[in-house]
């Protein structure tokens, strides 16, 4: 028998609004622990809650943007569960009117496009965080406890874990894109849970669901995805039944494992929170964030192609993050030549940024900078291999590359005089090649700039070079 | 004459001619603090210090004509309004040494004109109960006679009138916790439109019914306290924006026309007899100023008590959840892991009452009966909240008696969870529909207070103010309780 996975994400993204969901302690993230803390987010007795309008505003904006209906009216509900991470033993979230619902996003997946249902998008308080570092028992911090977040709800609409990983990316993409939140899952402002069943293929009942958890990474849930499959078609195959339960992705040894299961199973008594006044979204203030948003990435993309020329392909790398495509419109401004930059963005950038795990707004090298050295190689100062020494210097230190060139004397050889002495001193130590060459074999010439390059250690003018080359080897 | 024994009005009369010192007047009521309190248990905590303090200050307001009508005037706050730096235990184990760090929204108020605070009165535990019994610190004695409960939740805050300890006190109402003690102890109290005080810093038993409001010897104190103490707050989303009325402007005898209901409802089965009368001659009072009496009906009304219980008890075990030993508060000596520490801190924190109550409202939220009980209590708010606008079409307040009984005997119906219950029977239905009441001494039953109870609509404190001045002018209600001695 075949089966086919279904699955479905949850995604809890931090918002990146200056202040708490109901209090106006700061977001930040980091600080010492409880110091980004007051009366209200503590949950101290007597203390109300008071609805930041601006996470409505960016939650209508990341619904805006995954295409959801926004409610003209929906409520805040209580959620009642113990632990010592949650101030009030009870978490205000949204139980049956969400903000946002019915949105999709689409992926591509072997080059054919894919709409993933969003079933809902509601906004919740966060949690603190426990420390376990002390022996005796363990420590909370509380600066985390009501930072603003969205859960993103997926339907059920992924087969594959290559559809899921594809669907994560894209929507980091757009969440970062209208600057909703920073996405990063080391610092937990965006964290994902998955679900997943397996079913013969055919069969439009669904199987029994596992949750998955402990997620760090977008490859992470891909791989969880990916052995969970396998585990369950096996456990099918033999003739098993499988338990609903949640389970933890061991990153170490690639299994997922049973968690501890809980003694019973969590009744959290939802109810309306009576703290707060329903939340309406008129069709003006809607339109009016509507008209806010910024440009989205098919829309970049496009763009790019019409206005600046770029390949189909260049385009869509570049506007697969917004910071990349800020970076290349940054660069564009002062440097006339697109292709260019897009290839060193694709290049040399992608490639250090691979081996590096950086994000490009982490790396100290400005769109200015980029400029500073692409320049360089057009006014023959330095030549493009070496371009690529310097870049890599710019990329760990931050230096400017003029600077780089100076310091290490990476200066073309552009003097006439100069190289003619070097040049003339390799054509006596081949002779052979020159012999080839003067019988008409034109890869010797290749061979003779490539000595000539070897003793200048890669600074000679390449165009120089050749030309008095071709001169002394006609003499 | 004692300087305790007056009035708001009368001690404004006194500072502002300088004729005494808000010093003086702060220590004629600590030295009857301290006189009364060893028979009444009203306090949980004396401020002394704290109001010597204050009190020099007003007096610096008043040199520097910077004094309003609260200026000097010394306040007791019930003890589940946060104080910061005092003491706000709630009346329980559970926050027996918890000190908080910021002050209620109304205290903030109070403080700003210069009211001096005297101390924090005892209440029902977590303000869960009719008769102050509650409380796991002392039982307060109703000041009339010291063998019966003086009403609750706000027990202590309502004793401390009657007994002169403060000239004012704050109380907060969620089922009738203001007007019942007050109409038990013969003072006046009110408990106004829900919305109307800022409830940031009352620690919360049903966040959908809880209100702020004031305990007075007389309907133009309650007037005056109502002008500081209302008004909207951004730390309460539920607190509304409305113009602020001057109450006092409502102070008036003339009611000549006015429409006053009477609804069957509220004296029906259970209401004594001497009860009855009092309330029924102070209709015929209010008939005789002029104002119309009308015959109307609240049909759900019946309901309302269950659909409370229901409600109050819900919001309550949400609320509560939050006392779990990990921030504030008690916490276990000995447990064996988390869930251990939870229950024997919340078995050991918490009263029988509280527990009662936290178990019946986890019971009601939880999944299979959310709808049998939650939700069809709502359903019943709705449906009485529809019969008072109905009613009001009718009339412009509504009148009865605010409790069934006079003050009942301390620890008759202390083991009786239901007959307890049913004290607040004429007044949960105002909460429930989020509508203004005030309770009003009209006469004694057996040598005990009876309580008037006005309803009126929602914000509309001015009218209930204007029929309950126009009433206390015509009705002087000058009787003292003598448990304690009286010093009128």
């Amino acid at each position: 028998m075949k089966y086919e996975a279904v699955i479905g994400l949850e995604v809890h993204a931090e918002l990146l609004t200056e202040s708490k969901i109901f209090c106006s302690c700061t977001t930040k993230f980091g600080g010492e622990p409880n110091t980004h803390v007051c009366p209200v987010c503590l949950g101290l007795p007597g203390t109300l809650p008071v609805l930041n309008k601006k996470v409505v505003e960016y939650a209508v904006r990341a619904g805006l943007a995954l295409n959801c209906t926004i409610a003209n009216f929906s409520k805040m509900d209580r959620k009642n569960y113990f632990y010592p991470d949650l101030p009030k033993a009870y978490q205000i979230s949204q139980y049956d009117l969400p903000l946002c619902s019915n949105g999709y996003v689409e992926i591509e997946v072997d080059g054919k496009v894919k709409k993933i249902g969003i079933k809902r998008i509601h906004i919740e308080e966060d949690a603190g965080k426990l420390l376990h570092e002390n022996t005796d028992g363990s420590l909370v911090d509380y600066n985390r406890a009501g930072v603003p977040l969205i859960e993103i709800v997926s339907e059920p609409d992924m087969t594959t874990p290559e559809e899921a990983y594809q669907y994560l990316t894209k929507l980091k993409n757009i969440l970062e894109y209208t600057e909703v939140s920073d996405c990063k899952m080391q610092e937990g402002s965006l964290r994902v849970d998955t679900n997943v069943s397996v079913r013969p293929v055919g069969s439009t009942e669904l199987g029994t669901k596992i949750e998955l958890k402990n997620l760090n990474s977008f490859r992470a849930v891909q791989k969880a995805l990916e052995y969970e499959i396998k585990r369950q078609i096996k456990v099918l195959e033999e003739g098993g039944t499988i338990v609903q339960e949640t389970r933890r992705w061991n990153e170490s040894k690639g299994i997922t494992e049973p968690m501890r299961t809980k003694e019973e199973a969590h009744d959290y008594r939802y109810f309306p929170e009576p703290d707060l006044v329903p939340i309406i979204v008129t069709d003006e203030w809607k339109e009016e964030i509507r008209k806010s948003l910024p440009e989205m990435p098919h829309h970049k993309r496009e763009r790019f192609i019409a206005e600046y020329g770029l390949p189909e392909y260049d385009a869509k790398i570049i506007t697969s993050s917004k910071k990349m495509a800020d970076f290349f419109e940054k660069c564009v401004l002062e440097y006339d030549s697109p292709k260019t930059v897009s290839n060193w963005l694709m290049g040399e950038f992608s490639r250090l940024m691979n081996e590096t795990g950086k994000e490009i707004d982490e790396v100290p090298v400005t769109p200015q900078m980029l400029v500073k050295l692409l320049k360089l190689i057009d006014n023959g100062v330095i030549s493009g291999s070496i371009a690529k020494t310097v870049f890599e210097e710019m990329f760990g230190t931050g230096k400017e590359p003029e600077v780089i060139v100076e310091e290490k004397g990476l200066k073309q050889i552009a003097n006439e005089n100069e190289l003619r002495e070097i040049i003339k001193k390799v054509i006596v130590e081949n002779p052979k090649s020159v012999e080839d060459y003067k019988n008409g074999k034109e890869k010797a010439m290749g061979f003779l700039v490539g000595q000539v390059m070897k003793a200048t250690k890669g600074k000679a003018n390449p165009q120089l070079t050749n030309q008095i080359l071709k001169e002394e080897l006609s003499k | 004459m004692e300087l305790y024994s007056l009035t708001i009005h009368e001690l404004r009369e006194l500072l502002k001619k300088r004729e005494v010192s808000a010093l003086e007047v702060t220590k004629s009521y600590l030295e009857r603090i301290k006189e009364v309190e060893p028979k009444i248990d009203a306090l949980i905590t004396i401020t002394e210090d704290f109001a010597l303090q204050r009190a020099k200050e007003a007096d610096e307001k008043i040199k520097n004509g910077e004094d309003t009508d609260l200026t000097g005037i010394p306040v007791i706050i019930k003890d589940n309004i946060s104080t910061e730096g005092i003491k706000t235990t709630c009346s329980s184990k559970m926050l027996e040494n918890y000190i908080p760090p910021y002050n209620a929204t109304v205290v903030e108020k109070l403080l700003e004109e210069g009211v001096i605070i005297l101390g924090k009165s005892n209440l029902d535990e977590f303000a869960m109960g009719s008769s102050t019994e509650n409380s796991a610190f002392k039982t307060t004695k109703n000041p009339w006679d010291l063998s019966r409960v003086p009403g609750g939740s706000s027990g202590g805050s309502a004793a401390a009138i009657a007994a002169d300890e403060a000239a004012f006190a704050l109380g907060s109402d969620t089922g009738g916790s203001i007007r019942q003690p007050a109409s038990l102890c013969g003072v006046v109290g009110m408990k106004p439109t829900y919305g109307l005080v800022s409830r940031y810093g009352l620690v919360a038993f049903a966040s959908s019914l809880d209100q702020i409001g004031p305990f007075t010897k007389d309907v133009t104190d309650c007037a005056i306290v109502l002008n500081t103490i209302i008004g909207h707050d951004s730390k309460d989303s539920t607190s509304l924006k409305i113009d602020k009325p001057d109450y006092t402007s409502y102070l008036k005898e003339d009611i000549k026309g006015l429409r006053i209901g009477v609804a069957k409802e509220f004296f029906g089965e259970g209401i004594e007899e001497g009860v009855k009368e009092t309330v029924q001659e102070s209709i015929k009072v209010l008939q005789d100023l002029g104002a119309e009496i009308i015959d109307i009906s609240i049909p759900y009304v019946e309901y309302a008590l269950p659909a409370y219980y229901i409600i109050a008890s819900a919001e309550a075990s949400s609320n509560l959840a939050r006392y779990d030993g990990i921030r504030y508060g008690h916490i276990a000596e000995k447990y064996e892991d988390l869930i251990d520490m939870y229950m024997v801190t919340r078995s050991e924190g918490f009263g029988k009452e509280v527990k009662r109550r936290i178990m019946l409202g986890t019971y009601a939220l939880s999944s299979g009966y959310y709808d049998a009980y939650y939700k069809k209590a709502l359903k019943v708010r709705t449906l009485i909240k529809n019969d008072f606008e109905k009613a009001f079409e009718k009339c412009d307040v509504i009148i009865g008696p605010t409790s069934p009984t006079v003050a009942f005997k301390i620890g008759e119906r202390a083991n009786d969870p239901l007959a307890m219950y049913l004290a607040d029977i004429y007044t949960v239905s105002v909460n429930i529909a989020g509508l203004p009441g005030i309770s009003i001494p009209c006469g004694l039953s057996d040598g005990l207070p009876v309580g008037l109870q006005i309803i009126g609509r929602h914000f509309d404190e001015g009218k209930i103010l204007n029929v309950a001045y126009a009433f206390e002018q015509a009705n002087k209600f000058n009787a003292k309780p003598q448990a304690i001695g009286g010093a009128r």
